[in-house]
């Protein structure tokens, strides 16, 4: 009965102090996106090969990133953002943003396999995740900001605004080169080539979905011609 | 008897017959309250007038229904005039209105007349009908499009197939002609056809003739050709022209239309003298960039000055359902200008009257193809008599009347109103506009203008938001924000001092705190 409920206690000491290391893991990678976006050679070498990022934090990344596009519509002021609110769709607005995201991560890990890309599907996530910080920090910001500005201060706006796009860019690139160890002409052309590999995707996946709905809409097709023979 | 048998032997028909008399009349019952919505949508409402479908867009490009700005008060033809009983004429296939003061005054272009209406105050008379003038040797006119009558009521007339226009005193005596110009600029080859005129204070004449491209055709009041204005730009597509210059053999080219300006539609002069002109040749993916300009208002040189301060350009219809029957962007084929500056235009495609203010913002649209009162079959021109609307219509040879509503009237009046200076009185009528329809911009702008003045900010604020006013919303806010910040100057300061405190402070302890330790640290070795 006492070894019992020892041995319950001691499964609880150790599930906390798992959930302590998780957690303190996961604060840590969430701080360490501070480094990545300011020291982005090393930061991303890092977060490929030392293991210093987490699946965990790049999830935050990029629910923040949907997050802040949607906030974005809602809640910047209408000097400068007019959304219909009445014919906005939110998932429409999150899964235009997300699936691209996805589909292009899986381009790249599809093509740089091909050509000894250093980077595992995860690494790539990750990094991309990470490069997503800047907009979410300048963007963030810049809702707030644009609710105590008039439209005629508005040239400052859209700087910060084209500034963290940029730099989300840059960012994008080196974590790319970083990851899979290429130059920068290399990842440069890489780029290029993910892109014509998302368009293949997204064909072959339309191709999928449109011989689909042919083939439902013949076996629908043929029990309604039955039915109606029927009766 | 006869009929016994006869009823015996239909008995069963008779039964039959009541039961679908029964049945008819239940249908009847079940379609009454569709038959009473249909028809207070679509002919009487229950003041007797004709509803006509007003609407307007919202910021989005929305259409938003809004209260009847005009309805018909009076349809003019040939049978409330009594032409029949006159000479049996009918009007036939009128293209030209004109009113000066209280008469009205209509090209009767099928049967080589002028009619002139008075009106005074209730009804439309019959006056005169002008086919033929004294003192020049061609006395009759030929398919006269279109009649200007000056401020003395000397008569101006577009005698198209005499290649002329003339102008005679209002007793109708010849007092001058305009013909083709003798110019090197004007193609010898072609005849002149006036269609259209307008004439200034100073008694020049403008024509658009068919056929000139040039602009319209302009006459110093000695009938002196002085030239051409306010031609149409060449629009030339980058890609069309390298294709035709060179990719296309001699023959394809020659077969192939030039590049050519287009020909406008219909012209008006305002008080002002400004022309306002209409134009129905364009691309329709060239509305919304405002590279079409379907309604331009010219100045002495011939140069676009309309002010279009609205997010879409005075367009006609924004969009249109696809596979509609009329389908395809409006085209204005007349326009008028009233005396506050507001313009209103004519458009064949779906017979609609769109009018905007001196601001190039839309107030209200409406009108529609058909034959009821208020409808149109092929309406061709428009004229203003006082705030009232009449629009000729070419096929149904009559001249629809429209009076302003209540509601209409009181956009006016705030107009007027505002543009005499009078913000605060202005702002009150829009209240009351904006009681009658909460889905107008421009009501929701005049209030927040008004509160501006009155230097309430923050209200003013919420309606320019509501009638998405960006550059009033920053006068707005910009003072609005300067009152807070001077309102709390001392919590900002308190905040950003215990922003920038707090770290230092935090710091500072922690240093102390490691100082201590090190002090005891090093203390405890040398005891050690």
């Amino acid at each position: 009965m006492r070894t019992a409920q020892f041995t319950k206690q001691a499964e609880t000491n150790v599930k906390a102090e798992k959930r302590k290391a998780w957690w303190s893991r996961y604060k840590s990678t969430l701080r360490y996106a501070l480094h990545v976006i300011t020291h982005p050679f090393d930061g991303f070498w890092d977060l490929a090969h030392e293991n210093k990022g987490s699946l965990a934090a790049a999830n935050t990344f990029l629910f923040l990133f949907l997050l802040t596009r949607v906030l974005k519509l809602m809640c910047t002021s209408f000097q400068f953002i007019s959304a219909p609110v009445q014919h906005i769709n939110l998932f429409e607005e999150t899964f235009s943003l997300l699936i691209p995201f996805l589909v292009l991560c899986l381009a790249n890990w599809a093509m740089t396999t091909l050509f000894d890309g250093k980077g595992r599907f995860k690494d790539i996530y990750i990094a991309m995740c990470y490069a997503l910080v800047p907009y979410v920090m300048i963007q963030l910001l810049m809702i707030v900001v644009s609710n105590m500005i008039t439209f005629e201060e508005g040239s400052f706006y859209n700087v910060m605004l084209g500034f963290s796009v940029v730099w989300c860019v840059f960012l994008a690139f080196v974590g790319l080169m970083q990851v899979h160890d290429y130059s920068p002409l290399k990842t440069a052309i890489f780029l290029i080539v993910t892109v014509v590999g998302a368009c293949v995707i997204l064909f072959l996946v339309l191709v999928f979905f449109s011989l689909l709905s042919d083939a439902a809409g013949y076996f629908i097709s043929m029990y309604r011609e039955i039915v109606y023979r029927l009766y | 008897m006869n009929g016994t048998p006869i009823f015996e032997h239909r008995g069963e028909t008779c039964v039959k017959v009541v039961k679908r008399v029964l049945a008819a009349l239940c249908v009847f019952a079940m379609l009454l309250p569709m038959a009473a919505i249909a028809d207070d949508s679509f002919s009487m409402a229950h003041d007797g007038f004709s509803t006509s479908y007003t609407y307007n867009y919202d910021y989005w490009g929305d259409v938003q229904m809004s209260p009847d700005a005009y309805r018909v008060s009076a349809v003019i033809d040939s049978t409330t005039l009594g032409l029949e009983n006159l000479d049996g004429k009918r009007l036939m296939k009128p293209q030209g209105l004109f009113v000066r003061d209280q008469d009205l005054y209509i090209a009767d272009t099928g049967n080589n007349r002028i009619v002139q209406v008075h009106f005074d105050g209730r009804d439309f008379a019959f006056v005169r009908a002008i086919s033929e003038i004294s003192g020049c040797e061609n006395n009759t006119f030929n398919s006269p499009y279109d009649v200007f009558v000056d401020q003395e009521y000397n008569i101006y007339v577009a005698d198209y197939g005499n290649f002329r226009v003339v102008m005679f005193d209002k007793d109708l005596n010849w007092l001058k002609e305009f013909v083709k110009p003798e110019d090197a600029t004007f193609d010898q080859n072609l005849d002149f056809l006036p269609k259209k005129i307008t004439v200034d204070v100073a008694g020049r004449l403008y024509v658009l003739a068919n056929n000139v491209n040039k602009g319209f055709v302009k006459y110093e009041s000695d009938t002196v050709f002085t030239g051409f204005i306010g031609a149409n730009k060449v629009s030339v597509n980058m890609g069309a022209y390298i294709w035709k210059r060179y990719f296309q053999t001699k023959e394809q080219r020659a077969a192939s239309e030039s590049f050519v300006p287009t020909e406008y539609e219909n012209l008006y002069m305002d008080k002002d003298g400004f022309i306002y002109a209409t134009n129905t040749v364009f691309s329709e993916y060239d509305l919304k960039s405002d590279a079409a300009k379907p309604i331009r208002c010219l100045n002495g040189i011939g140069n676009d000055i309309l002010v279009k301060n609205d997010r879409y350009p005075p367009i006609g219809d924004l969009w249109w359902i696809s596979e509609s029957v009329p389908y395809g962007p409006s085209k204005m084929t007349d326009i008028t200008v009233l005396d506050n500056e507001i313009y209103v235009t004519v458009d064949r495609t779906r017979g609609r009257l769109f009018g905007y203010d001196s601001q190039g913002i839309m107030l209200w649209a409406f009108g529609t193809k058909g034959n009821v009162d208020g409808a149109f079959t092929s309406p061709i021109g428009i004229e203003h008599m006082g705030y009232d609307l009449l629009v000729l219509d070419q096929l149904e040879n009559s001249v629809t009347v429209f009076s302003p509503t209540e509601y209409g009237m009181m956009i006016y009046n705030a107009i007027e109103t505002y543009l005499r200076g009078e913000y605060d009185a202005s702002a009150e009528l829009w209240q009351d506009v904006m009681r009658l329809n909460a889905n107008y911009p421009l009501a929701f702008r005049g209030i927040g203008r008004a509160l501006l003045r009155q230097d309430k900010y923050k209200e003013a604020m919420d309606y320019f938001e509501k009638a998405h006013d960006r550059q009033n919303y920053g006068r707005a806010f910009k003072l609005y924000r300067k009152e807070w910040v001077e309102a709390n100057i001392w919590w900002i300061v308190i905040v950003l001092a215990v922003l920038l405190a707090v770290p230092l402070t935090l710091k500072r302890i922690k240093r102390t705190k490691w100082e201590v330790m090190m002090y005891e640290n090093s203390t405890v070795h040398k005891a050690g």
